[in-house]
């Protein structure tokens, strides 16, 4: 491995003073992604800068308006651990509990799942889906965008020069709403997606027809892709319309052959795993939380 | 290169250390400090053969820096028997014969041991969740699944004793 220099900031405001000095910087969160790619020389910095002693980027927790604030450095380990979380946006447990292996829990974050800005993420599709907002902070202050705004590009995303991503907000979820996230990978567990699909479906209050699908797909394209769906809205919530869903995310995926899988097998996959993971956010739409 | 002073807990003792950043936790436990227990498969994160336990939850040593682990709490295979005594895990391994070339077992021990830390009556198809991020290229994984099991009650004997 290249030599760098390491820092480990204790505030944001310390993070940001390293910032701009024209060293070629990285963050470490869980290392998970970036030790691997320094170590094979996939990427190249001068310093790195570790997030995980600035406490607002370790904590989680839901606001009183139930919104769920997730520092970006958090590991996934403590998000999908916490009760509360599981209760309330199951969708999101289902991605961040099935990256890596244990080991891997324990250490990568949502954050640097996002940054990383693989198309196959897993947390990404579960996000968007979820609707959820990015906290991007810099010296100058904050902004925020929608988490579908944020990939730019396979392994780029949109933080400019001396920005980070502070903190994921998962909004409070609509009544009669469920959320799911599946994935197609060739053994059971530690793999990297062939074709993966996050959704969320809101319902009418008498749970018999579709007032919103957001449906979000990984690693059928150059980025996540979030779907356009409104021609779902109004519909009935069964099996014809999911299957019509399903066909909506088919024509979307612009999916490339690689050594996981071909054109032809991910527009199918993406296809069944978005009718799958509809009928799981069905049931939880439809189950007391 | 600058070398940085880490100070941690290894295995119960407080020790301190010089590092590059750039260096693993792995390659200072087994190159600087002489801990050859935790092996290495594929420096890349995905055999678990390097697992260590950091501050209670199991983390591949191949994908922590060493300077990370300033002010953190380590536990190698090193620490694992008392003495002479065996743990019940290891004794597990080797009563099933869970292990041929064996050098995935320091890190599945590893593994094992956090699970029934936390799980003592883990089932099989935990256990086996749980063990995903370690891979075995010689048992076929049933006779590891089955020493873990066969340790549940073991552990659950040597703590109350
Ligand atoms: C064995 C193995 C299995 C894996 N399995 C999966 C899987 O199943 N699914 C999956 O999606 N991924 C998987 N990954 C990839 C990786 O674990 C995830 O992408 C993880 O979420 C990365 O998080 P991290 O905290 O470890 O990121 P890091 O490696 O610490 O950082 C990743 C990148 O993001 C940047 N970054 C991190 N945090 C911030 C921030 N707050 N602001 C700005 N930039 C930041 C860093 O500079 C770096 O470039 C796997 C990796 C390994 C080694
Ligand atoms: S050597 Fe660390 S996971 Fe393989
Ligand atoms: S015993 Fe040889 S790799 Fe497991």
């Amino acid at each position: 491995m290249e030599a760098f220099d390491y820092v480990a900031p204790r505030s944001l405001a310390e993070v940001y003073s390293h910032l701009g000095n024209g060293k070629r910087t990285l963050f470490l969160a869980g290392g998970t992604d970036v030790i691997v790619q320094l170590r094979e020389g996939r990427r190249h910095c001068d310093q790195l800068i570790d997030l995980k002693h600035v406490p607002e980027l370790m904590r989680h927790g839901f606001t009183s308006d139930g919104t769920l604030e997730i520092g970006a450095a958090s590991p996934l380990a403590e998000i999908y651990e916490d009760a509360e979380v599981q209760r309330r946006l199951p969708g999101l447990v289902d991605a961040a509990s099935l990256i890596g292996g244990i080991q891997i829990q324990s250490r990568a974050s949502l954050g640097g799942n996002l940054c990383n800005a693989s198309p196959a993420a897993d947390s990404t599709p579960a996000l968007m889906a979820l609707g959820a907002r990015l906290v991007i902070g810099s010296a100058s202050g904050s902004r925020e965008v929608a988490a579908e705004e944020f990939p730019a590009g396979p392994g780029q995303n949109s933080l400019r020069p001396g920005e980070i991503l502070v903190q994921i907000k998962v909004p409070p979820q609509p009544a009669h709403s469920g959320a799911a996230y599946l994935r197609f990978i060739p053994r059971n567990e530690m793999d990297i997606a062939v074709a993966s699909a996050g959704v969320r479906l809101v319902l009418s209050p008498d749970n018999s027809r579709i007032e919103d699908v957001r449906l979000a797909l990984g690693a059928v394209g150059p980025t996540v892709i979030l779907v356009n769906t409104n021609d779902l809205a109004g519909k009935a919530a069964n099996a014809e319309t999911f299957k019509l869903a399903g066909e909506m995310a088919s024509a979307a995926a612009r999916p490339i052959d690689d050594m996981r899988g071909g054109v032809a097998q991910r527009r199918r996959l993406v296809s069944v795993l978005t009718v799958r993971a509809l009928n799981t956010a069905l049931q939880r739409a439809t189950e007391a939380r | 290169m600058r070398r940085s002073q880490v100070q941690t807990r290894l295995n119960g003792n407080d020790i301190d250390f010089l590092c590059e950043p750039r260096q693993s936790l792995l390659e200072v436990l087994r190159d600087e400090l002489g801990f050859t227990g935790s092996k290495e498969g594929c420096n890349n994160g995905n055999c678990g053969a390097c697992t260590v336990i950091m501050n209670g939850r199991i983390v591949n040593s191949c994908c922590v820096l060493a300077v990370e682990t300033e002010g953190a709490e380590i536990q190698t295979i090193e620490g694992v028997a008392h003495g002479e005594k065996l743990h019940p895990l290891q004794q597990a391994f080797l009563e099933e014969a869970a292990l041929q070339c064996g050098i995935c077992t320091p890190g599945f021990i590893m593994s094992a041991k956090a699970l029934l830390e936390r799980e003592p009556n883990a089932d099989e198809a935990r256990i086996r969740h749980w063990l995903a991020g370690n891979l075995c290229r010689c048992t076929g994984y049933d006779k590891i699944v089955k020493a873990v099991l066969s340790a549940e009650p073991q552990l659950q004997e040597a703590k109350q004793s």
